[in-house]
């Protein structure tokens, strides 16, 4: 029951990685934007993220650093999609290359460097509660923050007016723009949104996950997020539900191999990937269901003449 | 790419382009012909002949190392250019180094490899063991360059295999780690499954069984050398598992970070991490190439290099632990002084029966010493250690 | 505000010369990069675009460097000019190196040479075997073939690792993950002794011109392009949607399969986890900056790999490190993007025209009142 508590524990923790990301990719999907740089976005915001707290020793400021690089680069992003009306599939992936080797150039100098002591995070009172308090209270501050980002943006998509704009963009760009709404503008503000947010997820990964920095650590965790997205079908509740369940697989492995069950290694690792194919093969089955969800200007660039 | 104009353009296409295709499908046809008479160095400046088969070449001796990771990965790569700066400064301005990290272990080694040996340099350093194959290739055809291959098992006229004996400092931590453990539950975050790792996990194991032996160790394979987000998870399933000191076979200080995180023990694995874990570090088992490099490289520049197999080990101060922290106990650090003086001697052997695998079969008899024939062969767990290991078929 | 306006008539040699200039701009900022660490700017650039042309040597490793990504970004173009968003190339290259070495490692010692026919057909299978899942879900559920083919990239990858290190694994190889060698016979023949350019080259020539006479010759081919540009007008016109992206995705697999047996076979000789090596990605970029055109994919796919060669060359030259390649293949491409939208738009800047109230979205509202 004990290693059953901390594995929940670990799962939420490797969730919330791909929690942040995906749900602020959420936000420029929503739009109609997608922004297939993730992985270069989580790679920026992990290396400043390390950088700063290494000269300032205070993780908040490592935290806000992460976001704003990530959102530098998705600004890069959206001048050349949005403004220049650039093909988005191209320039995402444009986008994680060279926030790969951008990241990796300019934190050669830190792959020696290393942070302060790192807090152990509790709830107070709750987290000695048995069993459940190991799995849910001892936490850093972001994992509940992934959760409140949730909450937050479904009441933001669903029941707000600006979130209704936002998706009135994303379904038909050029109907908002004729009713006299500055599309693009908002357009490249959602990009800046979600890149703010997968910087934040990298910062996560280079700050509480595995606090060290070394060029590519975020290992596809970015593909996974822009995976999520779809997987929870432009649902914030059900992409969270997805990152830990991704996080839950991917400690599976380790998990059964620490009890000294021996399962192939390589094909529990597919199970992630098969699962989000299965997921997508379900989810679009109906297409009703997809079209309702689905952002309809999805990946299409809008250029008013 | 714009609708509209696609379209046009499908109404009028060129022929230009047919043309321009047949046109270097002949060319390259037409150089089936023609035999390349010289085999030397395929990109970048070439070595003339001459000067290459000569042991004196003008201008300092040039040496050339291929790294697979980054020298920044504080471990496996880092180790070597350590190594390879000290050898420098050893030898001084006779000998001019220079390095490729980040070099996949398939068709682009091959391109690296020659590319080295055709811009002069005497003698390439391959420090991993998916340069095999590529490093034989490039041997066969410039066969007055001397190459060197770490961790591999086949060797040439011109090039020869070295290796350190990475499981004697498994085993002199696995010492100090009985000796701190208060679980009696040992975890080592393992890399691949090849002999040399399988003989790292045993040996630790049998290190601490000599001074605990009712320790247990669990294993957790992630199947790759370097990838610091998956050496944590591993890690932390380790200790969730209730292990509470941590080893490692792979090469980033993540497994340390993450047991510092959660209030536990580990050992820096390559080089030393103490910086790592203020708290956790117990001590680095670490690799010293420098020994050999010196060795090999003045062997090669005065004539003396041959090929072969070497394994070196604590006796040839290759493998050292080193920043043992306070937290050890006397007792464990004394014993641990015995056991390096006694490999730097050669009188004690790690070893010698009686050793029984996981089902309690006997693999070495009392009194029995294993050769290195038997060590590079280990494919089995010895007994204490938990789980089942990765089978081939 | 800053408005983009569509130029009516690009025109052509500017959009010919789109890739070019950002060729020449990504040349530039690299020289200021090179400068900025500290080497000389020429001999950087010198050592990115002269040096790995410079030798009948240097050549050949061009082109084995060039030929997957030849192939790989053919299929690709495509997949793109139908609108098709294949992102999973790699797992498609990755199972047909899988289906290639399979065959060559079961066929015992001394086969036919004709054997490496079986070799490359078997590789051009798999890879179209792998593209055909992503074709069928979205044929049978709609499922985007952006994630489906991306998933089964890491499926491929870990099927190639089960495979090496378990019932494939070499039983004299210490235990190591990797195949026995791939029999002399099975492999990829050279073209020219002492060279390692092989008859890859050739045959991703052809396959370029196979696309070329597809594409501009063939009714299919007509079709794949309407597909992509207008496909509501495709659908009017009665063309078939579901041969059109199985053709696009079966043709992007095979390729890719093709240039992952090549591979296989070729330069590497066995099958080891390190058979991917992201030609899956950068063909996609490749594809892209050849502007989806048989002609520019080769030319851009020699491009490419002058970066890739230059980058080793600045390492154990210049002492630079492997991470500027990445940078300068990102900024290559940004560079284009960016010229391509200048080539097709004029920036103006004027205010945002006011919408007029009768058009559109707004006008099938019921008039007020």
């Amino acid at each position: 029951m004990e290693a059953l508590s901390l594995f929940v524990a670990a799962a939420l923790d490797s969730g919330t990685v791909l929690a942040l990301v995906a749900l602020g990719l959420l936000i420029n999907e929503r739009a109609g934007v997608v922004n297939l740089g993730a992985e270069g976005m989580m790679l920026v915001g992990a290396l400043a993220a390390f950088a700063i707290d290494v000269h300032t020793g205070s993780d908040g400021l490592g935290f806000a650093a992460g976001a704003a690089a990530g959102a530098v680069l998705a600004a890069v992003f959206g001048v050349l999609a949005i403004g220049l009306g650039a093909n988005q599939y191209a320039t995402g992936l444009a986008l994680s290359l060279f926030g790969a080797g951008l990241s990796a150039f300019v934190g050669m100098p830190y792959t020696q460097a290393q942070l302060g002591a790192r807090h152990h995070f509790a709830v107070p009172l709750l987290s000695r509660v048995p069993y459940l308090g190991a799995a849910l209270f001892e936490h850093h501050p972001l994992v509940y923050v992934a959760l409140a980002l949730a909450v937050a943006e479904a009441w933001f998509l669903f029941r707000s007016r600006a979130g209704l704009l936002l998706r009135a963009i994303g379904e038909s760009p050029e109907s908002a723009y004729a009713l006299g709404h500055p599309v693009r503008r908002l357009r490249f503000a959602s990009v800046l949104v979600g890149g703010a947010f997968a910087g934040l997820g990298g910062a996560y990964v280079s700050l509480v996950h595995t606090p060290l920095w070394v060029e590519g650590m975020t290992a596809g965790k970015g593909w996974i997020a822009l995976a999520l997205t779809t997987f929870g079908v432009w649902r914030p509740y059900r992409i969270l539900l997805g990152a830990y369940l991704f996080g839950a697989i991917t400690m599976l492995d380790f998990y059964l191999q620490g009890r000294g069950i021996q399962v192939s290694t390589q094909l529990l690792s597919m199970l992630p990937y098969l699962a989000t194919i299965g997921v997508l093969v379900m989810t679009s089955r109906n297409a009703a269901f997809v079209r309702v969800n689905m952002p309809a200007s999805l990946g299409k660039p809008f250029r008013p003449e | 790419m714009s609708s509209s104009s696609r379209l046009r353009r499908l109404r009028h296409p060129s022929t230009a382009f047919p043309t321009f295709v047949a046109g270097l499908v002949a060319m390259t046809l037409s150089a089936c012909q023609r035999h390349d008479e010289s085999k030397a160095g395929p990109v970048g400046a070439v070595s003339s002949p001459a000067t290459a088969a000569s042991g004196t070449a003008a201008g300092p001796f040039k040496v050339a190392f291929a790294y697979v990771g980054p020298v920044g990965d504080a471990g496996w790569t880092f180790a070597h250019d350590k190594a390879r700066r000290a050898m420098q400064q050893a030898l001084g301005p006779a000998v001019v180094t220079s390095f490729v990290e980040n070099v996949p272990e398939a068709a682009d080694a091959e391109r690296v490899i020659r590319d080295m040996a055709s811009q002069g340099n005497r003698l390439i350093f391959g420090t991993t063991f998916g340069y095999m194959e590529p490093m034989l290739k490039v041997a066969e055809d410039f066969k007055d360059v001397r190459f060197e291959h770490a961790t591999g098992y086949k060797t040439a006229e011109n090039l020869r295999t070295y290796d350190s004996r990475t499981y004697e400092g498994a085993y002199m931590v696995g010492v100090l780690a009985g000796g701190v453990t208060k679980s009696s539950t040992l975890g080592v975050v393992a890399s691949i499954p090849i002999p040399e790792v399988i003989r790292n996990i045993d040996s630790f194991t049998l290190g601490a069984q000599s001074v605990n032996p009712r320790v247990k160790t669990k294993v957790v394979w992630v199947n790759k050398w370097f990838d610091p987000p998956k050496e944590g998870e591993a890690a932390q399933a380790l200790l969730n598992a209730g292990a509470d000191v941590l080893m490692q076979n792979t090469d980033s200080s993540a497994v340390l970070q993450t047991a510092e995180k959660n209030g536990k023990y580990g050992f820096g694995w390559d080089s030393d991490m103490s910086k790592f874990g203020p708290n956790a570090h117990l001590a680095s088992a670490v690799i010293d190439w420098s020994p050999y490099y010196e060795k090999a490289v003045s062997d090669a520049m005065s004539g003396k290099w041959s090929t072969g197999a070497t394994w070196w080990g604590v006796k040839e101060g290759a493998i050292d632990v080193v920043s043992i922290s306070g937290k050890v106990p006397e007792d464990v650090r004394k014993k641990l002084s015995e056991v390096r003086a006694g490999l730097k001697d050669g009188s004690f052997t790690i070893w010698k029966g009686p050793i029984a695998e996981q089902s309690g079969k006997e693999v070495l008899k009392a009194s029995e010493s294993a050769d290195d024939k038997f060590l590079h062969a280990i494919n089995f767990y010895v007994k204490g250690v938990e789980g089942t290991l990765p089978s081939s078929k | 505000m800053l408005r983009l306006e569509r130029r009516e008539q690009p025109p052509r040699a500017l959009v010919a010369a789109a890739p070019l200039l950002a060729l020449l701009v990504t040349a530039a900022v690299g020289a200021v990069l090179f400068a900025l660490l500290g080497a000389d700017p020429l001999r950087g650039l010198a050592l990115f675009f002269v040096e790995p042309l410079g030798s009948a040597g240097a050549l050949a490793e061009l082109a084995i460097k060039s030929t997957p990504l030849i192939l790989v970004a053919l299929g690709l173009s495509l997949c793109f000019r139908a609108s098709v968003w294949n992102i999973g190339a790699e797992g498609q290259f990755i199972v047909g190196a899988i289906a290639g070495g399979g065959v060559a490692i079961h066929v015992g010692a001394h086969p036919p040479r004709v054997i490496v026919l079986a070799v490359l057909a078997a590789g051009a299978a798999g890879g179209a075997l792998w593209a055909s899942i992503p074709a069928y879900l979205r044929h049978r559920f709609q499922a985007s073939e952006i994630l489906v083919s991306l998933m089964l990239v890491y499926v491929a990858e870990l099927l190639l690792d089960y495979l090496v290190y378990g019932p494939w694994k070499d039983p004299e190889g210490f235990n190591f993950p990797q195949t026995i060698l791939f029999p002399a016979a099975t492999r990829v023949p050279r073209l020219v002794d002492g060279l390692r350019t092989n008859i890859g080259l050739p045959i991703a020539l052809v396959a370029a011109l196979v696309v070329w006479v597809f594409l501009f010759r063939t009714a299919r081919g007509f079709e794949l392009d309407v597909f992509g540009a207008a496909p509501r007008a495709a659908r009017y016109a009665g063309f078939p949607e579901r041969r059109t992206f199985f053709t696009a995705l079966l043709g992007a697999g095979a390729l890719a399969g093709l240039a992952g047996a090549l591979e296989a076979a070729g330069p590497l000789g066995q099958l080891t986890p390190h058979v991917p090596a992201g030609y899956g990605f950068a063909g996609i970029i490749v594809a892209f900056v050849g502007r989806l055109h048989p002609l520019g994919v080769v030319l851009s796919s020699v491009a490419m790999s002058l970066f890739y060669i230059g980058g080793e060359l600045a390492q154990s030259r210049l002492g630079f490190p492997k991470s500027l390649t990445l940078v300068f293949q990102g900024l290559l491409l940004f560079a284009l993007l960016a010229c391509d939208s200048l080539v097709h738009y004029r920036v103006r800047r004027r205010p945002a025209p006011v919408p007029p109230a009768n058009a559109g979205w707004a006008a099938r509202r019921p008039p007020a009142g």
